[in-house]
């Protein structure tokens, strides 16, 4: 037998779990200095390229699809390799896919900044670099499910449910919303007009947080604290039911970003009924995540790459109720369109996107360069400057956004409205900087794991690890 | 129902809808499995992965799984009332319009009496009414602010409203016709019929010398003869405007894009289209009236102050 069958393929895994950091550094700078630029609006500079409405969605897109992309890329190979006992499908398609999706995050990191956009919220690429995403990810499916295909063990693991759901939703996701009509090389309008444009918008929106934010993650999860506990995974029934109502569920859950809008009224309350039914299938997740842990509840005073998967694990289940809640048409009313919004966004963003990564990027990285990590210490400093930095960033962030839907709604006794738009802007300013602090200190703990990384594997000579035999089955 | 495009889609969603929440209650049915002794541990299912991934086979949580059922019964009950099963309009026959118009309607009851007291007074009373002042403050900030800025100074393209220089006349009645009705100021593009950039910066610097600005003699003296056979037609013989058309006075230094050559340049050249939306129908008379009241004010503040207010 040749090496290539009896090890995994684990530089792909190197080069997605590297890069992971250092996009994680570039997508949160980005957001500290928009942050920066809502409460002191002269750090747009006039400055066409530097201002907000440009930068914003290179923020979105760098820790969404760089930073939280290249964390699904390096777990899913590791995970789908480990799990199946077989090397990946194909090395050289692997390959294709870490420079296609890096040509893919350079391409955006140039052309957002210069404005070109397709102007969707999450899919601002305009088409040439869409078709570019597309080629890529039907790569990644083709290795991710030649390799379960040719998997050594007969049942597969939970994780790569999740990651096959995550894989084959986006792409669906990401063809539909994004057909469009070119007109240039940098200019297309989608084919879709009026609220129907807005609904497919949303469908997809409201999915890329499902699929690409949830059940991706949710994979990570489902290897890396069983791993990290050293504990069997709590419940399988538990897995099956969240599993199935979650995909389920998701898809319908778009037309909650349009309520009270032109949006017909069945939809609408199609899209609350089943947010509201997605609260249990969303806790499942969390509730087997957690539980794996009983039994080893210790472990979580001195393992602080447990506390990251499991304080990730609790935001998790913070955000997927308060989601549901927010769905409600009633509770809508007042958050829409206010910064309760990018709270609760961020809330699942810094919280459990953000630190279920950090958490198996620990796990992995040492694993991978073959070194023990550098300093356990300093991980212990990272987890408590980050969590310092979310509790800052979402409490400003609800306050300030309920505080803005009640300054928008308070009407005087001669029915007029008793504050003006700019009154509520000067009272958010506070709040902006507090939000911009808790950015900071994220960014801060991002850079201390930069560092950290940098000489765990610094002169490492990584070796591929052996495959081992499959267990036998009991 | 319009929603559809035939009767297909509108089954299509109701047996999506429906079928999914069955199926969602009987997945957990058929999860929840026997009961179990309370002193009996889970087992794992035997299945092994990369040397020690097991999953042990632990019941669904009991409050976990309640949760679900209240979510899909509340889910299934929710859409027999509400609208959401294809075309069904649900049982309490409710629409966003509706709700929206029945809260517009109660508002209007309850508010409509407080400014509909004010319709019988002349606006320039009205101007002297601290009361009635005080409200029309808060509907500016609600529906002029925008563009008319929350000084009521204006910007390029929107007039100013304190200067007391008008470009449709600043009489009470002339004041509130603009804000019911609207208003239109269209300064056709004359750069072709001026014979190009030279001509129009001849033209420009004519009219700048209107308001005695410095400017080019001789430029001034070509733009003269171009304004007598063009310009003077809305603007005047002796650029005064003209309210009835919305032209603007050239001679009083105000200036409603800027005042920089470059900019009088270009509105001559590519022409101008100001529009002020029309109320009536948005705001109705009433509020239309105290609006005008408080635009009239804040030109005539130095009288309001003097003579009225309690």
């Amino acid at each position: 037998m040749n090496a290539q069958a009896t090890t995994y393929n684990e530089k792909v895994v190197r080069q997605f779990a590297v890069m992971t950091v250092i996009w994680g550094i570039v997508g949160m700078l980005v957001g500290v200095f928009i942050a920066a630029q809502m409460a002191w609006p002269f750090l747009n500079f006039d400055i066409p390229w530097l201002t907000f409405s440009r930068l914003r969605p290179l923020h979105t897109n760098a820790v969404i699809f760089a930073f939280g992309g290249s964390a699904l890329f390096a777990t899913s190979y590791y995970v789908v390799q480990r799990t199946c006992h077989t090397r990946l499908f194909s090395d050289g398609l692997a390959a294709f896919t870490f420079w296609g999706w890096q040509a893919i995050i350079v391409l955006a990191a140039v052309t957002l900044p210069l404005g070109i956009t397709s102007s969707k919220e999450y899919a601002e690429l305009e088409w040439p670099i869409d078709l570019l995403i597309t080629v890529v990810w039907v790569a990644y499916a083709v290795v991710f499910f030649g390799t379960l295909i040719k998997r050594k063990v007969q049942h597969i693991y939970v994780a790569n449910w999740f990651y096959g759901a995550f894989i084959l939703t986006i792409a669906v996701l990401h063809v539909f919303n994004n057909l469009e009509i070119p007109v240039s090389l940098t200019k297309s309008y989608s084919v879709y007009a009026g609220v129907q444009d807005a609904m497919v918008q949303w469908w997809y929106g409201h999915n890329a947080v499902g699929f690409f934010l949830t059940a991706g993650f949710l994979g990570i999860m489902y290897y890396f604290i069983p791993k990290q506990a050293e504990r069997p995974v709590y419940s399988y029934r538990l897995s099956v039911v969240h599993f199935w109502a979650l995909a389920f569920t998701y898809i319908w859950a778009g037309p909650h970003h349009l309520h009270y809008t032109a949006l017909p009224d069945w939809t609408q309350s199609l899209g609350m009924v089943f947010s509201l039914i997605l609260l249990a299938p969303s806790w499942g997740g969390m509730i087997n995540g957690i539980m794996t842990l009983s039994g080893a509840w210790q472990k979580l005073r001195t393992d602080p790459i447990l506390k990251f998967l499991i304080v990730s694990v609790s935001f998790y289940g913070m955000s997927t109720f308060e989601g549901p809640m927010m769905s409600i048409k009633t509770v809508n009313a007042l958050s829409h369109y206010t910064d309760w919004t990018i709270g609760h966004v961020h809330s699942g963003a810094l919280g459990w996107v953000g630190m279920i990564s950090i958490g198996a990027m620990y796990f992995l990285i040492p694993r991978l360069f073959n070194r023990k990590i550098y300093s356990t210490r300093l991980i212990e400093a990272h987890f408590w400057i980050a969590t310092i930095g979310i509790v800052l960033y979402i409490s400003a962030m609800w306050i300030a956004g309920v505080m803005q839907g009640l300054m928008w709604r308070a009407v005087n006794a001669d029915g007029t409205l008793t504050y003006s738009f700019v009154e509520s802007v000067q009272a958010m300013h506070p709040f902006y900087i507090v939000r911009f602090l808790g950015g900071v200190f994220y960014l801060v703990g991002m850079l201390i794991m930069a560092y950290n990384v940098w000489r765990t594997i610094w002169g490492a000579k990584p070796v591929e690890a052996a495959i081992p035999a499959p267990a036998a089955a009991h | 129902m319009a929603d559809f495009t035939n009767s297909f889609w509108n089954w299509f969603i109701i047996v999506g809808t429906v079928g999914g929440i069955i199926a969602m209650f009987w997945l957990n049915r058929w999860m929840t499995g026997p009961k179990r002794r309370a002193d009996e541990k889970a087992k794992p299912t035997g299945h092994v992965w990369d040397e020690n991934l097991q999953e042990l086979n632990n019941p669904l949580p009991r409050w976990w799984l309640n949760m679900f059922y209240v979510t899909l019964f509340f889910g299934a009950g929710y859409l027999v009332l509400y609208p959401g099963l294809g075309s069904f309009a649900g049982m309490l026959g409710w629409s966003q319009v509706d709700q929206y118009n029945r809260e517009v309607a109660a508002v209007d009851k309850q508010v409509g009496p407080m400014y509909e007291r004010y319709l019988g007074e002349p606006l320039v009373q009205l101007a002297q009414n601290r009361e009635a002042l005080k409200t029309g403050e808060r509907l500016f900030i609600t529906y002029c602010t925008g563009c008319h800025g929350s000084d009521a100074r204006g910007g390029p393209g929107y007039p100013n409203l304190r200067d007391n220089d008008w470009l449709w006349g600043g009489e009470p009645e002339q004041i509130k016709a603009s804000i019911m009705q609207g208003r239109n100021g269209v300064m056709p593009p004359w750069g072709a019929a001026l014979g190009g950039a030279e001509g129009v910066r001849q033209t420009a610097e004519y009219v700048l010398s209107l308001s005695g600005r410095r400017a080019d003699p001789a430029a001034v003296e070509a733009g003269k003869a171009k304004y007598q056979q063009i310009c003077v037609a809305c603007h005047g013989p002796e650029g005064k405007g003209n309210v009835a058309l919305g032209a603007p006075n050239l001679t009083d230094n105000v200036w409603l894009y800027g005042a920089s050559l470059k900019v009088v340049e270009e509105s001559i050249d590519k022409g101008r289209s100001g529009r002020m939306p029309a109320h009536a129908e948005f705001l109705g008379e009433a509020k239309a009236h105290l609006l005008a009241a408080y635009v009239y004010s804040l030109s005539h503040q130095a009288t309001a102050s003097a003579k009225g207010g309690p």
